[in-house]
């Protein structure tokens, strides 16, 4: 039953990387949410605030990016920008394709920070003679990460999740990469296992992270 | 470069059935996979509300490997491990087990806190009243705490669904993998990629809607 002869030596030989891999992974992540949240802020803003077509383009942009599979997203940016002759290389479709797809689900984020927000605050704000823009900066959007602070961090470990769909358009990062080494030496399960306790780590140093940040940032 | 895309050349309505039994092979391994996930997902979740610590470190522990890993790689992983205990599973089974034991590790977090979402008070007036231990699970925890997480609960199968289009990597022709088959053919990514995602879509929306809906009026 159990004849089946584990080598991890290859795996191992090729960890430098694996790891270094694991660097691109963390950096589109880290890429995408930061033009997601971008984004994201703007989506919601003119969710609340504006009419018209503008409005609509936002919301099918949301409800789109979170009603649809990520993987068909990524798809579409590959293959289907790609009909109509907008080739990207790996790097960058996996990048817009994440960023797509966090901005529509921090959007829907920020709107509830945006909702839990009295509107007295802006009133106030602007009443001290801040422009909307001072007091949208310094005293509403400030308040709005604290709200989202736990969102936003699951946020950023489904990025780091979520680029592993990268190694379905070619892409080298932590999960193309044992992709394309696994075909040269055929030791898929040892490559993945070794890929996937790769993965846990940064997802708990990710959590760590923010949660020491937490501790910091929050004290009253 | 041909500046015009023609959308109509090369598929044929045939092509239409083709995805349409994809469409159904996707719902069927989600539906499939949702269900068991939840079962299990729900007596995991009780086993951890119950077992305080030690159940959280244990199986909790071990759940929460499964949301810390990207669900490619467990199913790459999988599809390559059952192999070498002797099992030959093929990609339609591989793919329910890794998607249930994976939406069991997300239902498993939500029904804990929908078991802690109700108050201890209530459970011992329940108790007091006479119910025994599964009357009051039945009668008090299933009404009141699955109404406060049944929107959550809505999203995590939500997301199974659209995570089902994963199990494309094993080779299991559900609706992106055979769109992909389609383009391969025809070459016409955009319009069988926008049939593919109009499909999750029609799926994804209204349910979302229907959810928060329902959170709304369950909140006033």
């Amino acid at each position: 039953m159990f004849d089946y002869n584990f080598h991890w030596r290859p795996v191992m030989k090729s960890l430098p990387d694996l790891l270094e891999a694991g660097l691109v992974t963390l950096q589109v992540a880290a890429l995408s949410m930061i033009i997601g949240v971008v984004i994201g802020l703007a989506l919601a803003l003119i969710r609340m605030h504006m009419r018209g077509p503008v409005k609509w383009l936002a919301s099918a942009w949301v409800e789109l990016a979170r009603n649809t599979p990520a993987l068909f997203q990524l798809f579409f940016f590959g293959f289907g920008l790609g009909a109509v002759g907008i080739h990207m290389s790996p790097y960058v479709i996996v990048l817009s394709a994440l960023s797509f797809n966090c901005a529509g689900y921090l959007a829907e984020n920020f709107r509830g920070g945006f909702q839990a927000i009295p509107d007295t605050q802006l009133r106030a704000a602007r009443s001290l003679g801040m422009t909307v823009w001072q007091s949208y900066t310094r005293v509403i959007i400030p308040q709005v990460f604290r709200i989202v602070y736990h969102p936003l961090t699951n946020q950023i470990v489904w990025a780091v999740l979520k680029s592993s769909l990268g190694m379905l358009v070619g892409f080298r990062e932590l999960s193309g990469e044992p992709q394309a080494l696994a075909s040269r030496t055929y030791r898929i399960f040892e490559y993945f296992a070794v890929t996937a306790v790769i993965y846990y780590v940064i997802v708990k140093i990710i959590l760590g992270a923010s949660r020491l940040l937490a501790a910091r940032l929050f004290r009253y | 470069m041909e500046p015009t895309v023609s959308f109509f050349s090369g598929f044929q309505p045939s092509d239409l059935c083709f995805l349409a039994e994809a469409a159904w092979r996707t719902l069927l391994i989600s539906v499939l996979s949702i269900s068991i996930g939840t079962v299990l997902g729900v007596v995991f979740g009780w086993m951890i509300y119950e077992g305080k610590w030690p159940a959280d470190l244990t199986l909790g522990a071990v759940l929460d490997v499964f949301r810390s890993v990207p669900l490619i790689i467990q199913l790459v992983l999988f599809y390559n491990f059952a192999p070498i205990i002797g099992l030959n599973l093929d990609p339609f089974l591989s793919g329910v087990v890794v998607l249930s034991v994976y939406c069991a590790s997300l239902v498993a977090n939500v029904a804990r806190g929908g078991m802690e979402a109700v108050g201890l008070p209530m459970r011992r007036a329940a108790r007091s009243l006479g119910l025994s231990y599964w009357q009051d699970l039945r009668f008090v925890v299933l009404p009141i705490g699955g109404r406060a997480v049944f929107p959550s609960w809505v999203g995590v199968a939500l997301g199974v669904m659209k995570d089902s289009a994963l199990v494309s990597v094993l080779g299991y022709i559900e609706l992106l993998k055979a769109s992909q088959i389609l383009i391969t053919r025809t070459q016409e990514p955009l319009l069988i990629l926008t049939l593919a995602g109009a499909f999750y879509f029609a799926l994804s929306y209204p349910i979302s809607r229907y959810a928060a809906t329902l959170e709304k009026r369950w909140a006033t």
